[in-house]
């Protein structure tokens, strides 16, 4: 599915991905750990073409293609999916109207027919109630005002819409309480169908107690210091990340 | 960002093309032998002529006002041409079946419902072409319903008392140095009368289109709704690409007899120049509305061409209870440089003003809003509520706002709110990872920003609006 080779990257002339590789499998479920600027967002970033984020070395394939050759939208409509750690406000433009536009695209790209605004409507509604957002979140503007929760709620509800065939999760349960932990985990998880790939960015132990990852892999300056089961992740809720710092040195 | 942008900053003009009719211009130049000449041919009454040469005095004058928001070189008004009609103006058209073929065939390429299906979606259009009216449709319909919709120069043989009973009344000749220069030598322009009571049964339609290289154009527009009737009336406008600078200096009237309602809708796409800034139109017209009592007077624009655009569409709310409405869309890429507002000048009791202004710059453009709001003594309980929303696309285009209020009376109430935002990064990667293109994103936020004044339009129009901004974003961003 996706195939990291030595990444590095710079952000404004630092050096922030120092060498990740990282191979994920069709299916498969990695976690991503590690400590605050350890390099998981701009990872994201990086791999969805966001402009700023310069790619010094390395390679990465997609399902087959050259990653970094594409520009951003066209990784978007291939099927690599960002929930944003800190969704963007979009005054004035509805929900609904961000939704179908991405819909219309997405479906206009994988030659599927396009959707009557009446059955994107009813669509769009059933999403709603998956990730238990009230209806009326699509006649907002886009992320305008909702809390923190809600507009994580709405990065899924993307992810669930879109049907990315892969989706890296950049903390997406951060700062939900304990209902939407578990129904941000139950969306996830009812995406799951043996093909579709995720990486889940969380700082928490508990996410992971409800959507079992294949891997965990701990990020410390810019590299992979640390993969293993889901064990790992249970070690580091226990020790922190300092033992591990010391050994990447 | 910026990089895409500018990239995308290419403008090209849809409707930017020359129609090779040979016509009938007078030479360069401006003096009382032109104004004679012009209202010979039109076969004017005296009191017309009388009339225009009033005003070209008054204009001579005038001096050449330099006080807006605008840079533009000197114009010579000896250099151009103040007439030019489409040939054959003897046997002019009697129905669109003999208007020459060319001239169809500029409408359809501006997508002018000229045609008869068009006509079925409801709209009558009075096509300006350069300075003579060539077309008219369903006059005959309008006609039934007691409706005159017809050119001014018609009007002026037609009904002539109607129209000098109001001509001038609400944009007197000496208003100002565009409105005299207008009065002067004013060449066509449409004239509508809706009767008392009556609801017009259809909206109204204008287009101007500026053919003629180095002609001016002077559009005289006069609506009289008398009491208790209502009409809705839309102007578009477009221009061919060409180097020089071309002047538009019309001037629109409107006037508003007791509970009667006008409702005027300009979506203008005059040309803007290239991208550096060469050619495009210059845009200096007057349009007022004059409200009498529990009349309303709506103003709903959406302007994305012209090279420079100064205009304050106003309403003079003389009687009591009336109401001005000013719902604006303007959009400044390129070089475009667009000074626009409006003025609600507040005279009877309990009248009522809403302005909602929204201001988009991109690329090189520059826009500014300059609203004026007046509560004259007499308007005692009267309100205005004002919001001015500028979106800025890009870092090198700005936007200023001049807010004037006026208030001679206590018991008024003015309130007004401002604000600027910009289309972040953020916004367009959150779009871009989406799938959704940056042009796309960018007209979608637009339209978004739009949405209250495109609301205002007629509904087929407020579709046409969305895309010429979609268009005209394209020489601005995507
Ligand atoms: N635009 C930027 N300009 C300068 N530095 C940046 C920029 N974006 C990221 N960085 C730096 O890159 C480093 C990695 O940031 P990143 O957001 O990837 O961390 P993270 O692992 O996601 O952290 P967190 O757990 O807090 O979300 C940080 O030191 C951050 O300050
Ligand atoms: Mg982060």
């Amino acid at each position: 599915m996706l195939s990291i080779k030595n990444l590095h990257a710079t952000v404004e002339g630092e050096d922030i991905l120092r060498g990740i590789n990282l191979d994920i499998g069709p299916g498969e479920v990695h976690a991503i750990m590690g400590p605050n600027g350890s390099g998981k967002s701009t990872l994201g970033h990086v791999l969805t073409g966001r402009e700023g984020y310069e790619v010094t070395a390395g390679e990465v394939t997609f399902m087959g293609q050259d990653l970094l050759a594409l520009a951003p939208e066209e990784r978007a409509l291939a099927g690599l999916l960002l929930a944003f750690q800190y969704p963007v406000e979009i005054p004035g433009v509805s929900n609904m109207e961000f939704l179908k536009t991405a819909v219309d695209g997405m479906r206009k790209y994988r030659k599927l027919e396009a959707m009557d605004s009446v059955s994107f409507m009813k669509l769009a509604r059933e999403v709603c109630k998956r990730v238990d957002l009230d209806q009326n979140f699509l006649k907002r503007g886009v992320n305008e005002g909702f809390s923190g929760g809600e507009k994580k709620r709405n990065e899924l509800m993307q992810m669930m819409l879109l049907e990315p065939h892969l989706a890296i999760l950049d903390e997406t349960d951060s700062g939900l309480d304990i209902d939407a932990l578990q129904v941000v985990a139950a969306g996830i998880n009812s995406m799951r169908d043996g093909k579709r790939s995720f990486v889940l960015i969380t700082h928490y132990q508990r996410l992971l107690n409800f959507i079992e990852p294949d891997h965990v892999h701990v990020l410390g300056g810019g590299r992979i210091v640390r993969s293993g089961d889901k064990s790992l992740a249970l070690e580091l809720e226990d020790k922190g990340y300092g033992w591990l710092e010391s050994e990447a040195v | 960002m910026s990089e895409q942008i500018d990239d995308l900053i290419k403008s090209h003009y849809a409707a930017g093309f020359v129609t090779d009719i040979e016509s009938d211009t007078l030479p360069p130049g401006l003096n009382e032998d032109v104004i004679r000449f012009i209202s010979a041919k039109k076969n004017e009454p005296e009191w017309m002529l009388e009339w225009r040469l009033k005003a070209y005095h008054a204009w001579l004058e005038m001096v050449e006002p330099h006080w807006a928001h605008v840079s533009y070189p000197d114009i010579d008004f000896n250099a151009m041409s103040y007439f030019s009609a489409p040939k054959r103006d003897e046997d002019r058209p009697q129905s669109l079946d003999e208007v020459d073929p060319k001239l169809r065939e500029t409408y359809d390429k501006l997508g002018i419902p000229l045609h008869e299906q068009e006509m079925l979606a409801g709209v009558a259009v009075d096509a300006v072409f350069d300075s003579v009216s060539v077309g008219t449709t369903f006059r005959k319909k309008l006609y039934e319903a007691g409706v005159i919709f017809c050119s001014i120069s018609e009007a002026l043989q037609d009904y002539p008392e109607l129209v000098r009973e109001h001509l001038g009344t609400v944009v007197p000749q000496k208003d100002n140095y565009y409105a005299a220069l207008n009065s002067a030598v004013f060449s066509d322009g449409s004239f509508v009368y809706i009767p008392k009571g009556v609801k017009c049964p259809m909206e109204l339609s204008t287009y101007f289109r500026i053919n003629e290289a180095k002609t001016g154009q002077f559009e005289r527009t006069l609506i009289v709704a008398d009491e208790g009737s209502e009409v809705s009336y839309l102007e578009g406008c477009t221009a061919p690409m060409r180097d020089e600078n071309q002047l538009h200096a019309a001037v629109v009237e409107l006037v508003a007899l007791d509970n009667a309602k006008i409702k005027y809708s300009t979506v203008q796409n005059w040309y803007p120049g290239d991208e550096e800034g060469k050619g495009g139109i210059y845009n200096f017209v007057t349009k007022r509305g004059l409200a009498h009592t529990n009349a309303h007077i709506s103003w709903t624009q959406v302007e994305t061409g012209s090279a420079i655009t100064m205009k304050y569409p106003s309403c003079i709310l003389k009687g009591d209870n009336s109401i001005g409405e000013f719902y604006s869309v303007a959009l400044s890429s390129n070089f475009q440089q667009a000074d626009t507002g409006t003025k609600m000048i507040h005279l009877g009791k309990n009248t009522r003003s809403t302005i909602i202004s929204k201001g988009i710059a991109a690329g090189h453009g520059s826009n500014t809003y300059r609203g004026l709001v007046r509560m004259n003594p007499g308007a005692t309980g009267a309100r205005n509520y004002t919001r001015c929303d500028s979106l800025l696309i890009g870092d090198q285009c700005g936007a200023h706002t001049f807010p004037y209020i006026e208030s001679k009376n206590p018991t008024a109430i003015i309130e007004h709110e401002a604000s600027t935002s910009t289309v972040s990064d953020e916004q367009l990667f959150l779009c871009l990872q989406r799938g959704i293109s940056e042009e796309k994103a960018v007209s979608m936020i637009v339209n978004g920003f739009c949405k209250e004044v495109f609301r205002e339009l007629p509904m087929e129009f407020a579709v046409e609006a969305g895309k010429l901004l979609e268009v005209s974003l394209e020489g601005a961003v995507g």
